[in-house]
């Protein structure tokens, strides 16, 4: 097993009534690196993510985290692993306040989340660090509001502070910038860049500024296989991945990979 | 926020203890039965957001065990009505394994379906008394002691009842497992990729909802002395529903106001012959159509609405910094 690396699929297939969504997908995200994957819609970036942290069941290949078989295991299984993943449209605890949010991550360690006869005053214990992460990301002050009534850009940066509460291993991202402000963007890489510190990050990615800006690794899916990979510099020139995006292979567009997204 | 829960329980409590003075005390244990039914409940669909539409088999099912321990194998009250809760509670283990595993509307026909067959069971097996149902439960001395053949004394056996139902509800609602269970509610999928296992806390909060409402079954058999079909027909699933609704779905006490609304309607509309159901359908419609959150929850979003101007200026600070 090679000791680098945090994430590997072998041959990782599946089908969804005859049409084959992910195709052979072997890929391997190396320990502490931003991983990006791209394609265009439809290339099967999401069911390779979903497939990843159990959320759909591959119809055949093999995934491993840190050398072990994960394939079989269910979802809340592979997030005790260390395996956290956040989701396209914000995944907040809408009525819950933000210490609340961030807290709910904080107390499956406590151990005593299925005792319904003790008060739930024995979750204070966790606010101090629920209030610590809080501050880091920058929502300090607003702890006691609900997740609903905050800016979907802050929505986000929530969900990212309740999954880096678990201190995962591996960071699963959704297009963390779907949606956002210019403003925001700014925030949500800072925010990853910080978190990928000491952690390794897998991303689904529209934005290829961001993608550029951040990641060491792309690998860029089409029709469900993956066509290039490397890192953006390489990947940005190769005529399959222009054509993908840009349906032709005339050198003339290429600026234009850039360009249509950025 | 400031939690008025408490107090506001201290001085329902109170108005009960004083309340058989002026009202019949076997109306007021009717309306008890029916709150603790309908906040059990409500730990389930408000609490978790599961709709079941078979819990008046946990509800029918104890009071006939419960009726019948008493009745047939002479046991003390106290142990037929615990007898009934852990039934209930059995049988919520076994039809929420089976329920969990569908969402929404799927659960819900699950859940009536299951409901049904217990439905059949009681109609069919010899123990229940079919159309008769089990009739004169003797009312014997709680605990060998107590005399409860008056309906006063009982009045307050059935109210320590529900003050304990309440308190184990509210109590669930509110500690670290509730707090998950709300999570849930909220957002299934986030709380899964936290590492919850959700199955087993819908489980959990379906076996303690079957078995509080188990216990409002089989004390409603002891105070009636009877155990009937009545209990486990679907329309008992519905009238759950229904109380829940009009008192305020996901409130701590809208299920026991929408339980006292619909039992007093059906006692004093009693006249009005088939026609209370008519207008409870009325009364049903207008609520989804014109007060969603219910009584308690149309008073508790008017009281929220009033205090937010204090409110905003609390938080002001904090959303102009973006």
């Amino acid at each position: 097993m090679d000791q680098d690396v945090a994430i590997e699929t072998y041959d990782l297939v599946r089908d969804f009534k005859g049409f084959r969504a992910v195709d052979q997908v072997n890929l391997k995200v190396k320990r502490g690196t931003i991983h990006a994957l791209i394609g265009p819609n439809g290339a099967g970036k999401t069911t390779c993510f979903n497939l990843i942290t159990k959320f759909l069941a591959p119809t055949s290949g093999r995934i491993h985290l840190n050398g072990q078989d994960i394939t079989r295991l269910a979802p809340a299984s592979v997030a005790r692993l260390g395996l956290v993943r956040s989701f396209q449209i914000s995944a907040t605890f809408p009525h819950l306040t933000l210490l609340e949010n961030v807290r709910i991550a904080l107390q499956r360690q406590l151990g005593t989340s299925f005792h319904f006869w003790r008060s739930e005053t024995t979750l204070d214990q966790l606010n101090d660090r629920a209030l610590a992460i809080l501050h880091d990301v920058g929502l300090a002050g607003t702890e006691s509001l609900v997740a609903a009534e905050l800016p979907y850009g802050r929505k986000r940066v929530l969900e990212i502070a309740t999954t880096l509460a678990l201190e995962p291993e591996v960071m699963l991202l959704d297009e963390p910038m779907a949606g956002m402000g210019r403003e925001d963007i700014g925030r949500i890489s800072q925010l990853i860049r910080k978190a990928a510190k000491s952690r390794t990050v897998l991303m689904v990615e529209h934005n290829l500024s961001v993608v550029a800006d951040l990641s060491d690794t792309i690998t860029v899916l089409a029709r469900g296989r993956v066509i290039a990979e490397g890192p953006y510099a390489t990947v940005s020139q190769n005529p399959q991945v222009i054509e993908a995006y840009m349906g032709t292979t005339d050198p003339e567009s290429a600026p234009a990979f850039r360009g249509a997204h950025g | 926020m400031k939690n008025y829960d408490m107090p506001i329980f201290a001085a329902l409590i109170a108005l009960l203890l004083v309340a058989p003075l002026a009202v019949y005390p076997v109306f007021l244990m009717k309306v008890l039965c029916f709150a603790l039914f309908a906040l059990a409940f409500n730990l389930l669909v408000g609490y978790v957001g599961l709709l079941s539409f078979g819990h008046a088999m946990f509800f029918g099912f104890s009071a006939y065990i419960s009726a019948y321990t008493v009745k047939s194998w002479g046991w003390n009250p106290e142990f037929g009505i615990l007898a009934g809760t852990a039934v209930a509670a059995l049988l919520g283990l076994v039809a929420g394994a089976i329920a969990i595993r569908r969402q929404g509307i799927y659960f819900a026909m699950v859940t009536l379906a299951l409901a049904q067959m217990v439905f059949f069971f009681c109609l069919q097996a010899p123990f229940t008394g079919g159309e008769d149902g089990i009739q004169g439960v003797p009312r014997r001395a709680l605990f060998g002691i107590l005399d409860i053949r008056s309906d006063m004394n009982f009045y307050y056996v059935v109210l320590a009842i529900f003050a304990a139902g309440f308190l184990i509800i509210y109590r669930t609602i509110h500690s670290p497992f509730g707090q998950v269970l709300k999570a849930i509610r909220e957002n299934e999928p986030r709380a899964i990729s936290l590492g919850y296992k959700v199955d087993q806390y819908k489980l959990l909060a379906f076996v303690l909802s079957a078995g509080l409402t188990g216990l409002a079954g089989s004390t409603k058999a002891i105070v009636f002395q009877l155990a009937s079909l009545t209990d486990v027909t679907w329309q008992m699933s519905g009238e759950a529903v229904l109380m829940t609704l009009v008192g305020g779905m996901g409130t701590v006490f809208g299920p026991m106001v929408g339980a006292a609304i619909i039992i007093t309607m059906q006692n004093y509309l009693a006249g009005f012959g088939e026609y209370v159901l008519v207008i409870q359908g009325v009364i049903f419609v207008i609520t989804v159509l014109l007060f969603r959150r219910g009584v308690v929850g149309e008073i508790a979003a008017l009281g929220a609405r009033l205090a937010r101007p204090r409110e905003e200026t609390v938080t002001s600070p904090a959303t102009a910094t973006h």
